[in-house]
């Protein structure tokens, strides 16, 4: 691969903003998304703190012209507004002119309307139409019905927190191949009681704000997102002349085979993904100018991958970063939302700081880019590890 | 292009057919709303502690990954692809429940580590020790192609030797429950050989966990050469069959190299059309195979459909339980696979005789 394959559109909605300009802005003025939780009723509420975005389930439908009746998941209401965002940016009028597909990914799925509605369902008929939204390729069919796609490749993706990065190395892949001339790529995940309280068993969920690679971590804020990408083949983007944002230079996947939850200690998994990523991208690690770090802030992934950062890189290691702080852990969408962030920080030769951090961890003497930063950027390097031991890394260049 | 084969099958289904010496000669018949699978003994794969902690689809997963590799001589594989459509549903709502019932509180972690899409995948991982790529795919009645497609991806380009796909549902009270409640599942008993004369709404649910091994490397075990495989998140009834000569075009192949057509009945009134459309039309003088009667509905039945088709090819057999028509069929050499679930999410997959 030379250039690799062109990115020509993203959206995205986060705790930070609305659509790509918004979350920029947040990015470089250094403004959090984190609060107390306010949208979902739960006994942890003052325990926790979340990446909650502001609008009501309502206000988004409206937003996107949905009538009463409709059966979407919160998951499913972030993701068309993202993807649809991301189509409008790559300027496609009509999406049935070229062949395209779509990836999406998510953990939750439909899990919000299920844990609401879990015992309404049996007593009554009138929410009964989310029992059919529950599983989780059905987001994807609403974002793929909302822009037109149809007698396409459409599917889904779900490896827990990195699955949108595995998304968009599927996409990557598919058109690569030629299997496909553009895909839409990305995922998205809602706060649900689900993952809150699955989370909180695991003792990981901090009470405050979560502090990537500091020694005294809490653990993670979890936060709801979607982000998608539009990913272009060089045919078509040379017939149509598209304007590229950046290009997915290389991606590896690879598996901990460690526990199921938890990380190798020396980030065995997180090293082989981002070998392989490097590999494809016929780079080497000194090439990389800046790496935007899974860094969830839990005691566990921060030290497996802060080690396996320094055994890829060694002496030279680059200026890394978690954008955590800011977002929340937004699980499957985690690889989409950080995927938009490198692309903008390629677009505007900016790194963004490592917000919250204070104390260098005792293990180890790297330590993340505490300032906004702005440098030359070429390539950009993003890791997203998550449950299964499923470890993926995506390099981004302009 | 390298050409990638089906060498090793392990299938967790409704009938016993976890034993590969055998091809459907017991059949077990239901009369009922929802299959079981026919359960191999776990113990004799996973130790007993292990195979306790672990729940069902997790537990046919392995067992059928297992079965699968030893089939296929091997030890490990480079890389590991599972296809469900609703994942570990047990361990879901398990945890679902008691956050209700004790308002949040008196939770254990065990039941939410086990409830992500991709536990069996990082099972696997984990029993095998595999550190290769490793990717769920979670979409309804595609899941499993989609990891058919992705996994013959990396094969053809040379990137892998050896990959293991497989697709996996289980059957939990509370799911089936509410997909009674909306009709997914019929109304009324179903006997497994009048399933498709029940001209009634929904679909007799089932479960099953069917894994294979796919290789580069044509050997003595293989089943059957994959040549192509397509989904398609919509098709009109219109344009099906145009739909499938296009498949069949983009694999140089067409209608009249078919010997025999696997098609995904199951009995639902309401979207049986999609096959009595092909049975009726384009492949009504070609040999017709069904098999939902046998295996119950679930996202990934379809893996049992690909394990049917491969093994046809294998054995150059056709159980008679399983046809839907009667044509001769001397040497079988292509056998095309059609599904789709609900009128949603197809999928075409192409095999041959190796």
């Amino acid at each position: 691969m030379e250039k690799g394959v062109a990115i020509t559109g993203m959206g995205i909605i986060s705790a930070i903003g609305n659509n790509v300009e918004e979350n920029y802005n947040s990015l470089i003025s250094c403004n959090k998304g984190i609060s107390r939780i306010s949208k979902i009723d739960t006994i942890h509420k003052d325990a926790i703190m979340v990446g909650e975005i502001n609008f009501t389930n309502q206000e988004l439908e409206e937003q996107l012209g949905l009538s009463p009746d409709n059966n979407y998941s919160r998951t499913a209401l972030l993701g068309v507004v993202a993807a649809k965002q991301a189509i409008e940016d790559a300027g496609i009028i009509d999406i049935s002119e070229h062949k395209t597909g779509l990836i999406s990914a998510t953990s939750v799925g439909g899990m919000d309307m299920t844990e609401k509605f879990y015992y309404d369902y049996l007593e009554t008929s009138e929410h009964r139409k989310y029992i059919k939204g529950h599983h989780a390729g059905d987001s994807t069919q609403k974002i793929a019905e909302e822009l037109g796609i149809q007698e396409s490749l459409v599917t889904t993706i779900s490896t827990a927190c990195s699955s949108a990065a595995n998304a968009i190395m599927y996409g990557a892949r598919l058109i690569k191949s030629g299997k496909l001339d553009r895909v839409v790529v990305g995922g998205m995940d809602c706060l649900s009681k689900f993952t809150i309280n699955g989370f909180k068993t695991l003792m990981i969920l901090s009470d405050t704000h979560n502090t990537p690679f500091d020694e005294n971590r809490k653990g993670l804020n979890l936060g709801e997102a979607a982000a998608f990408l539009v990913l272009e083949s060089d045919v078509l983007v040379a017939k149509e002349n598209k304007k590229v944002l950046a290009y997915v230079k290389g991606y590896g996947n690879a598996n901990d085979a460690f526990h199921q939850t938890a990380s190798s200690e020396n980030g065995d998994g997180a090293t082989l993904a981002m070998e392989k990523a490097l590999k494809v991208a016929n780079l080497q690690a000194k090439d990389i100018d800046y790496i935007n770090a899974h860094g969830t802030a839990t005691g566990n992934n921060d030290l497996s991958e802060g080690r396996a950062i320094i055994r890829v890189f060694k002496d030279n290691i680059p200026n890394f970063s978690s954008t955590k702080p800011y977002t929340g852990h937004t699980l499957a969408a985690a690889g989409g939302v950080e995927a938009v962030y490198s692309v903008l920080a390629l677009q505007n030769n900016v790194i963004f700081p490592n917000l919250n951090f204070k104390t260098p961890m005792k293990e180890f003497s790297i330590t993340p880019q505490t300032e906004l930063k702005q440098t030359e950027l070429n390539t950009v390097l993003s890791n997203s590890l998550g449950f299964g031991g499923n470890c993926s890394t995506l390099i981004f260049s302009k | 292009m390298k050409k990638v084969f089906v060498n090793g099958c392990g299938v967790i289904s409704a009938q016993k057919t976890f034993d590969n010496d055998t091809f459907l000669e017991e059949i077990t018949t239901y009369n009922d709303r929802v299959m079981p699978v026919v359960n191999p003994v776990y113990k004799d794969f996973i130790s007993g502690g292990a195979a306790r902690r672990m729940a069902k689809g997790v537990k046919m997963a392995v067992v059928a990954s297992n079965l699968a590799m030893q089939e296929a001589q091997l030890e490990s594989v480079d890389a590991i692809i599972t296809g469900t459509g609703m994942g570990c549903l047990l361990d879901s709502e398990k945890f679902l429940s008691k956050l209700i019932d004790n308002n949040e509180q008196f939770l254990t972690p065990t039941s939410f580590i086990q409830s992500t899409h991709n536990t069996v995948g990082g099972q696997i991982a984990l029993g095998i020790q595999c550190t290769g790529y490793n990717f769920t795919y979670v979409h309804s009645s595609v899941s499993f192609e989609s990891a058919l497609l992705d996994a013959q991806l990396q094969l053809s380009l040379g990137e892998e030797e050896n990959i293991l796909i497989g697709g996996v549902d289980e059957n939990a009270p509370y799911t089936i429950n509410i997909h009674k409640l909306i009709g997914f599942i019929k109304a009324e008993n179903t006997e497994t050989f009048s399933l498709l004369q029940s001209n009634t709404s929904g679909a007799i649910f089932g479960e099953g966990a069917n894994f294979f091994t796919l290789s580069t490397k044509n050997q003595e075990s293989s089943y059957a050469e994959v040549i192509g495989v397509e989904t398609l998140n919509t098709v009109s009834k219109e344009n099906l069959d145009n739909a499938i000569v296009s498949f069949l075009k983009d694999n140089n192949s067409s209608l009249s190299d078919l010997d025999v057509i696997v098609l995904g009945n199951n009995g639902d009134v309401d979207f049986d059309g999609y096959y009595n459309l092909l049975t009726e039309g384009t492949f009504a003088e070609t040999q017709q195979v069904y098999y939902k009667h046998l295996s119950g509905e679930f996202n990934t039945v379809s893996s049992f459909g690909f394990w049917l088709g491969a093994k046809i090819l294998k054995t150059q057999s056709i159980p008679k339980e399983v046809k839907l028509n009667q044509k001769q069929t001397s040497s079988i050499k292509t056998v095309l696979l059609y599904n789709q679930y609900r009128g949603e999410n197809h999928s075409f997959t192409l095999l041959k005789k190796c």
